[in-house]
C-alpha cells in the first residue's frame, strides 16, 4: 500500500481545517509544523500556555532572548501586536474558552474521543501532565496529528485507551498520515482519505470500527 | 518612607526555616531566580515543600537544591524535562515526594491563595486519575472537580525592574507563575535585576502591584540558568 501522507502534508490537512482569525494553540511535535502551512490569506493567532499571544518563528542568534521561550521550552520571537500574561491569565484563555483550536500529538485516541497523551502509565515513569489536561476540557476543537500506528505497527485509535486518559470525549478530528477522522456518535468515521491509500487500509490499521466517508448524495448540488 | 530593600541575597533568605513551602517563580529556564536560589543552597534550610512548574535543569538553580537534599517534596506540573537529571533519580530512589497537578490547576491553586478562595471547581482533569478521590460536582450539566487553594510561607521571585514599594515589571515569558506566586505566599522575596526610585515605573505598566512583594534585593546582570547550564556549571 501506498505511504500516505508526510508529517508535513498531515500538518498542511490540519491547517486547511483552522478557519481565518483563529487563536491557535499547538502542541510539541508535528503540530508545530502547522505553521508553515497557513493557507494563503488566512491569519492564525499562536497562543503559548507560559504567557503569550503573538508567538512567532525562532530567532536567529543576534536577536536570541533567553526570557522568550514557547511551552516546549525553545526559544522563539513576538511578532507585532504581541501580549505577554501570567499563567493564570494563560489558563483561563483555555479553560474559558478563548482559544479556537489547539493541535496536538497523541499516544491514543478512543472512537468516544478519549485521548490519552501525557503518560504510559508504567510503574517507573515519571508523571509529567504539563498543561495538556487544560488544553483538551477547554479549548473548543481538539484536532489531534498522529500516525495511525506506533512504530511497532499497534493502532493508535483505538476502542478503549489503555493508557491514563487526558480528557474524556474532547477529540474532535483525527489527521493521520492515512486518513482525516472525525469522531461521531457513531464512533470513528473517515472524511478523507490520503492519495492511493483505501477505506480497507484505515481499517485494518484501526483498533475499532470505523465507518466510510459518508456517500454524496446525488443531485444535491444546487440544494 | 517604606523600603522593602534588603542589601544582599543571602539577608533576604536569612530567615526560611526547615520545612517551609517555598513558591518558586519560573517556567524551565526563564523567570528562575538563580540568585536567591543559591542564597538558599548556602542557607541550608531543609526538609522543605516546593512548588514550581518544573524540577529545575542540570545542577544549577533549583535542581541543584534539591540535589543538595534540602526539598523533600516537589509540587509541579512537568518534573521531567530534557536537561532535568537531578529530580528523576531522587525520585526513583524514593527519596523525594511528588504531587502532580495540571498546570492551568497549579496556577489557579496558587491564585486562589492569593485572592482568599479556598478552593475552585475546574473541568481539567475530570475522569482521569489525577481527579480520583476528589469531589466532583456538576454545574449546567458538566462535571468539575473540586480543588483546593495552594498557599506558601515563602516565594522566592525574579523580576526585571522594582522599585523600593515592591512595584514590579518581568521580561517576556519570563512573568509565567511569578504575579500569581507573590499574592500566594505570607513572604515574597525578589529579586530585580534594576532597582528604580519610587515612580520611576509607569503605575499603567505595574504587572505586580507593591502590596504583594515583602523584600527585594537589587541582583544587576542576573546569571540566566541557560547561561549557566551551557557553560557546564553546576552549584556550590
Amino acid at each position: 500500500m501506498s505511504t500516505g501522507w508526510t508529517r508535513e502534508q498531515m500538518a498542511a490537512r490540519a491547517a486547511l481545517d483552522i478557519p481565518d482569525g483563529s487563536y491557535v494553540n499547538l502542541g510539541i511535535g508535528i503540530p508545530e509544523l502547522v505553521t508553515r502551512f497557513v493557507p494563503e490569506g488566512r491569519e492564525f493567532i499562536y497562543h503559548t500556555e507560559n504567557g503569550m499571544l503573538g508567538m512567532g518563528p525562532p530567532p536567529d542568534d543576534e536577536h536570541r532572548d533567553l526570557d522568550l521561550m514557547n511551552a516546549g521550552k525553545k526559544y522563539v520571537t513576538a511578532l507585532p501586536g504581541a501580549a505577554y500574561f501570567h499563567h493564570a491569565d494563560s489558563f483561563s484563555m483555555i479553560r474559558g474558552g478563548h482559544i479556537d483550536v489547539c493541535v496536538l500529538g497523541t499516544m491514543q485516541v478512543a472512537a468516544n474521543g478519549d485521548i490519552a497523551n501525557w503518560s504510559t502509565g508504567a510503574p517507573d515513569a515519571i508523571p509529567a501532565v504539563g498543561g495538556a489536561m487544560d488544553l483538551v476540557q477547554g479549548v473548543r476543537n481538539i484536532f489531534v496529528i498522529t500516525q495511525h500506528t506506533t512504530r511497532n505497527g499497534d493502532p493508535k485509535l483505538v476502542e478503549r485507551c489503555s493508557y491514563p486518559l487526558t480528557g474524556v470525549g474532547v477529540v474532535s478530528r483525527v489527521f493521520t498520515d492515512l486518513a482525516v477522522v472525525d469522531i461521531t456518535p457513531d464512533g470513528f468515521r473517515v472524511v478523507e482519505l490520503a492519495p492511493g491509500v483505501s477505506f480497507d487500509d484505515v481499517q485494518e490499521r484501526t483498533g475499532a470500527a470505523i465507518l466510510p466517508p459518508e456517500e454524496q448524495c446525488e443531485g444535491r448540488e444546487n440544494d | 518612607m517604606i523600603d522593602k530593600t534588603y542589601p544582599s541575597v543571602a539577608e533576604a533568605v536569612a530567615d526560611i526555616p526547615d520545612g517551609a513551602t517555598v513558591m518558586v517563580g519560573g517556567f524551565g529556564a526563564s523567570g528562575s531566580p538563580v540568585e536567591l536560589l543559591h542564597a538558599l543552597i548556602d542557607q541550608g534550610a531543609s526538609d522543605l515543600t516546593v512548588i514550581n512548574n518544573n524540577t529545575g535543569n542540570a545542577e544549577v538553580g533549583l535542581a541543584a537544591l534539591i540535589g543538595n537534599g534540602q526539598v523533600k517534596k516537589m509540587i509541579c506540573s512537568f518534573p521531567r524535562s530534557s536537561q532535568s537529571r537531578v529530580f528523576p533519580k531522587l525520585y526513583r530512589e524514593g527519596k523525594i515526594e511528588l504531587e502532580v497537578v495540571p498546570q492551568g490547576t497549579l496556577a489557579e491553586r496558587i491564585r486562589a491563595a492569593g485572592a482568599g478562595i479556598p478552593a475552585f471547581y475546574t473541568p481539567t482533569s475530570v475522569g482521569t486519575v489525577l481527579a480520583e478521590g476528589k469531589e466532583v460536582r456538576e454545574f449546567d450539566g458538566r462535571p468539575y472537580v473540586m480543588e483546593p487553594w495552594l498557599k506558601a510561607d515563602f516565594a522566592l521571585i525574579k523580576c526585571a525592574v522594582a522599585d523600593p514599594l515592591g512595584n514590579l515589571t518581568y521580561n517576556k515569558t519570563a512573568r509565567n507563575f511569578s504575579p500569581l506566586m507573590c499574592m500566594a505566599a505570607k513572604t515574597t522575596i525578589v529579586q530585580t535585576g534594576q532597582l528604580v526610585a519610587r515612580g520611576g515605573i509607569d503605575p499603567e505598566h505595574v504587572v505586580t502591584p507593591g502590596i504583594f512583594v515583602n523584600r527585594i534585593v537589587e541582583v544587576p546582570h542576573p546569571v540566566h540558568e541557560d547561561t549557566l547550564i551551557a557553560e557546564g556549571r553546576s552549584y556550590p
